[in-house]
């Protein structure tokens, strides 16, 4: 008698666990980006203008994004992470240190990026030239149309960078 | 069983305060409107009139001092005569709907209605953009491309003729008589059928047929557009191209607002802010509903009002099918929670009395 | 001295009971916390009423995670970005929305259940008391919260309410009830705006739900003492039948543990509630979220009917019945009354009103009175709305000033 009272109360229980369960997975969705935060995460980029040497930041999904046309005379200049754009090598980066996201400096006469947070250095392909970083810059998903530089859609160039491991 | 007596007291007065304060109260605060089925013949307008002039005669006759009886008894004329005016109206509208339009007449036709409408689907540009239009007229003339897809061939044939008269306003930007001869109307009324889209979309039907008064601002519709992505300056976070267009839809705004002596409302949520049948009935001819608005009767066709209506929702409720798919299984799940704890009480229950 | 055995394992039910005395507390508030056995499911009202609290705490808490506080920007954070955009934004807001009208339907049956069974008499004049507390900070909370969205009726309903403030007319009792600065001071403008709107936010999610945890809290700790009452108004010596039911005598006891018997009942009842609730939530929700509310707030146009929620609408009609001084008394006798009930009923009958003779009378009066006036209240005063609404609130007011004589002269019932 006492054992069936005690399980019809522990079946509810469960019943009411998975309730909560549902409940639970209702609230997870509520902390999901939002549907127009999602849409919004393509940016175009002209770079016919762009100079030699000289850093360009753009915003992407909220985060800056290096975009640098690499001078010849730069050591990374020969480097497979950089975009052919026309007749033009570009480094394109999202701007965040690989250690722990601050924005590195660069500075164009070492052609060097450095950290403000803890002294990490790239080169100006994003290749780690001292750590604490654990890997080079990342490069977001672009797509190369003409003189433009579509951030946030998977092109050519950057599918072959994937594929070649060296994207992140 | 004494509870079960219990709960039917409660439920009776609960039912009696829920009938009280909602379905009864909201019988007497909202007049009710019949529905014509987007059938545009004239009665409804004839219904408002005479609605119109029962009001004038109740106040005549509580009416105590000779002035206040003389102005009646002159409105009351005035509305006697509308009544006529529109009856004949009518009528006429009918021998038009009643021609055979010939389309290819209507091509040559239509080149007078050129000089403020453009028509796209016949590579006619409108004349100005929507902005300088609205200097002009108070509103920027619609293009012509999916008129014939749009709206009723009957109203559009009223329209045509006397468009006040169609729209059933006071006033319109329209001038009368610009169809020329009634075989000319069913001509062009024949032409913009024969040039309209078979298929048109939820957004093109509201684009057209309403939104170049009302905006969306959850559609990111505008009076004269969708509203452009533009980016703001890195270094100094400012949208001058996003200010421009702001600008520009705020001169529209006030054009728009001069003409029909208020902004039209945007219409984002209007689908939760007011029934299904307020909607049909408003649209079908909104002085049933606000005696004296500027707005015009559109004469959309039904299937035109349904697609505008499938839009509203879209925008305004789109997480209805949501809503509806989630709702059977919450539900399920209380029944049988509600069944395993009426196990568990006569469990615990047992023996006890 | 408190003795902690040094090799109890770290969390087991041995060492959190020498720490948290988990099982005295499970015994104290569920175990051996007695409820009588001859109750019926209006009982069940208080667990309902947890429960919908703790539905519209759940709910707030994700609704307040995307809600702006902004003038500008709360109609389309809560229209657009919650109901739209946010996963599942549109269950809170529905049940948020719902559970704040609901909430007030149970907090009405459980007023009138005590009211019937005289459950304010005999020592519950406390539970009565932070009852009637409660149910003036709820709809204190209810207010606030209907303003946030900042819709027609949100802006419009400040307004008014707002406008009670101001007091008597200025030419009354030589103006000195008369606080026009008062009404300003309370939006913190001349009308409702960002100020009003940043404030009546702060009130809704934090201190009113504070003040109402700590109610519940004194409103459960109220109850303790003297017992829940039951269907006959019956005094039963808990210690007495709790002896007899811990003895084994299931059935001859009066008595039943909270835990688990009065809880499976609860929970039964909860089962069917809840049901009924999320019915409403999903498919039937118009007379909770009031479509005009639909309209954003626009300071240049009050809408053509403008009426309060269905749960304030009967003290609403006595304000509406009488001219400005007198409905303000009149408004402000319908928001005391209720508290002084313990005293003003005079009759020491712990009993069913059925069983009350005048009494009995006087109940089903002031509850169909009530029912008339929430119904008037949403009319428009126009045309036989108008006098009846009148009779109601003068009904009303007589119910009231007539209760002493009439439980002073009832006759009291058994010896026992």
């Amino acid at each position: 008698m006492s054992d069936r009272r005690d399980f019809m109360g522990k079946v509810l229980g469960a019943w009411a666990g998975l309730g909560a369960l549902g409940a639970l997975y209702a609230a997870k969705r509520t902390w999901d980006p939002l549907p127009s935060v999602k849409a919004a995460g393509k940016t175009v980029v002209d770079v016919s203008g762009a100079k030699e040497n000289e850093l360009h930041t753009e915003l992407w999904r909220g985060k800056p994004v290096f975009v640098m046309k690499v001078s010849p005379n730069d050591p990374a200049h020969k480097d497979k992470r950089l975009v052919q754009i026309g007749n033009d090598k570009f480094f394109v980066a999202i701007g965040l240190c690989t250690h722990l996201g601050c924005i590195p400096t660069y500075f164009p006469e070492k052609h060097k990026f450095i950290c403000p947070c803890h002294g990490g250095q790239f080169n100006s392909a994003g290749e780690v030239l001292k750590s604490p970083p654990p890997k080079p810059l990342v490069i977001p998903p672009f797509k190369v149309e003409g003189t433009k530089l579509v951030l946030g859609e998977e092109g050519e160039q950057y599918k072959k960078l994937k594929a070649a491991g060296v994207v992140a | 069983m004494k509870e079960l007596k219990i709960l039917a007291v409660v439920i009776f007065f609960t039912g009696l305060v829920y009938w009280g304060v909602e379905p009864y109260a909201h019988s007497v605060m909202h007049k009710h409107v019949e529905g014509h089925n987007f059938v545009y013949d004239g009665k409804s307008d004839l219904e408002v009139l005479n609605e119109k002039v029962e009001e004038i005669k109740k106040s005549m006759a509580s009416a105590t001092d000779e002035k206040t009886k003389k102005a009646a008894e002159e409105e009351l004329k005035k509305y006697e005569n509308k009544i006529k005016d529109t009856k004949a109206f009518w009528a006429h509208v009918e021998k038009i709907a009643a021609l055979k339009g010939n389309a290819a007449n209507g091509k040559n036709a239509i080149s007078a209605c050129a000089g403020c409408h453009g028509i796209k689907a016949a590579g006619i540009k409108a004349p100005t953009d929507a902005l300088t239009a609205s200097k002009t007229y108070g509103v920027n003339p619609p293009d012509l491309s999916n008129a014939g897809a749009l709206y009723d061939p009957k109203f559009l044939a009223a329209f045509i003729l006397d468009p006040a008269h169609g729209a059933f306003v006071k006033k319109i930007a329209m001038p009368a008589g610009m169809g020329g001869s009634d075989q000319n109307i069913a001509d062009i009324i024949a032409y913009l059928k024969s040039i309209a889209p078979k298929e048109i979309t939820p957004k093109q039907a509201f684009e057209s047929a309403c939104g170049r008064c009302h905006a969306m601002r959850y559609a990111k519709w505008t009076q004269i557009g969708t509203v452009p992505k533009t980016k703001p300056n890195i270094k100094t976070g400012q949208d001058i191209e996003g200010l421009k267009f702001k600008e520009k839809v705020a001169e529209y705004q006030n054009n728009l607002a001069k003409y029909l002596g208020k902004l039209p409302p945007d219409l984002s949520i209007i689908i939760r802010a007011r029934s299904e049948h307020y909607l049909a009935t408003f649209v079908e001819n909104p002085q049933s509903h606000l005696f004296g608005t500027a707005m015009p009767r559109v004469g959309v066709t039904k299937e035109a009002f349904e697609k505008v209506k499938t839009y509203l929702e879209e925008v305004g409720d789109s997480s209805k099918p949501k809503r509806e798919a989630v709702g059977p299984w919450v539900l399920g799940f209380m029944i049988i929670f509600t069944i395993l704890a009426y196990l568990w009480y006569k469990s615990q229950w047992k023996g006890l009395k | 001295m408190a003795h902690f055995d040094p090799n109890a394992r770290p969390f087991s039910h041995k060492w959190l009971n020498e720490r948290l005395a988990i099982d005295t507390l499970e015994k104290v508030l569920a175990k051996e916390y007695w409820i009588p056995k001859n109750i019926n499911f209006l009982w069940a009202m208080g667990m309902v009423l947890a429960t919908t609290f703790g539905l519209l705490l759940i709910s707030g808490i994700f609704l307040l995670m995307y809600y702006i506080p902004d003038t500008k920007q709360a109609f389309d954070s809560v229209n657009h970005t919650i109901m739209q955009e946010v996963g599942y934004g549109w269950l809170w807001r529905h049940i948020h929305g719902v559970a704040a009208s609901i909430v007030f339907l149970i907090i009405y049956i459980h007023m009138f259940t005590g009211i019937y069974y005289g459950s304010y008499k005999r020592g519950r004049e406390l539970i009565w008391l932070s009852g009637m507390l409660l149910f003036v900070t709820f709809s204190a909370e209810a207010f606030a919260g209907y303003v946030l969205p900042w819709g027609q009726m949100s802006y419009w309903a400040g307004m008014v309410i707002t406008n009670l403030f101001e007091g008597f007319s200025s030419d009354f009792l030589g103006g000195h009830l008369h606080f026009p600065g008062l009404v300003e001071w309370i939006r913190g403008n001349y009308v409702p705006s960002q100020a009003f709107l940043g404030r009546f936010f702060m009130l809704h999610v934090v201190l009113l739900p504070l003040v109402i945890i700590g109610l519940i809290v004194l409103h459960f700790g109220a109850l303790r003492i003297p017992h829940v009452n039951n269907q006959d108004g019956e005094e039963i010596d808990f210690e007495a039948e709790a002896e007899k039911w811990k003895a084994g005598l299931r059935k001859e006891s009066k008595v039943i543990p909270f835990k688990p018997v009065f809880l499976s009942k609860d929970v039964f009842v909860l089962g069917i509630y809840l049901t009924f609730f999320f019915y409403l939530v999903f498919y039937h929700f118009e007379f909770a979220m009031d479509p005009v509310n639909f309209d954003p707030a626009n300071p240049l146009k009050t809408p053509p009917h403008i009426y309060p929620e269905w749960y304030f609408l009967w003290s609403y009609e006595v304000l509406r019945a009488f001219p400005k001084n007198p409905g303000l008394i009149a408004f402000g006798f319908a928001q005391v009354i209720f508290f002084l009930l313990p005293f003003l009923d005079r009759s020491p009958n712990v009993a069913p009103a059925n069983r009350r003779g005048l009494f009995k009378i006087w109940f089903w009066v002031l509850l169909i009175d009530m029912v008339g006036l929430t119904i008037l209240g949403k009319l428009p005063p126009v045309g036989i709305y108008t006098p009846f609404g009148k009779a109601f609130a003068y009904i009303f007011i007589a119910l009231w000033l007539i209760l002493p004589f009439i439980t002073k002269a009832e006759k009291p019932i058994g010896g026992k």
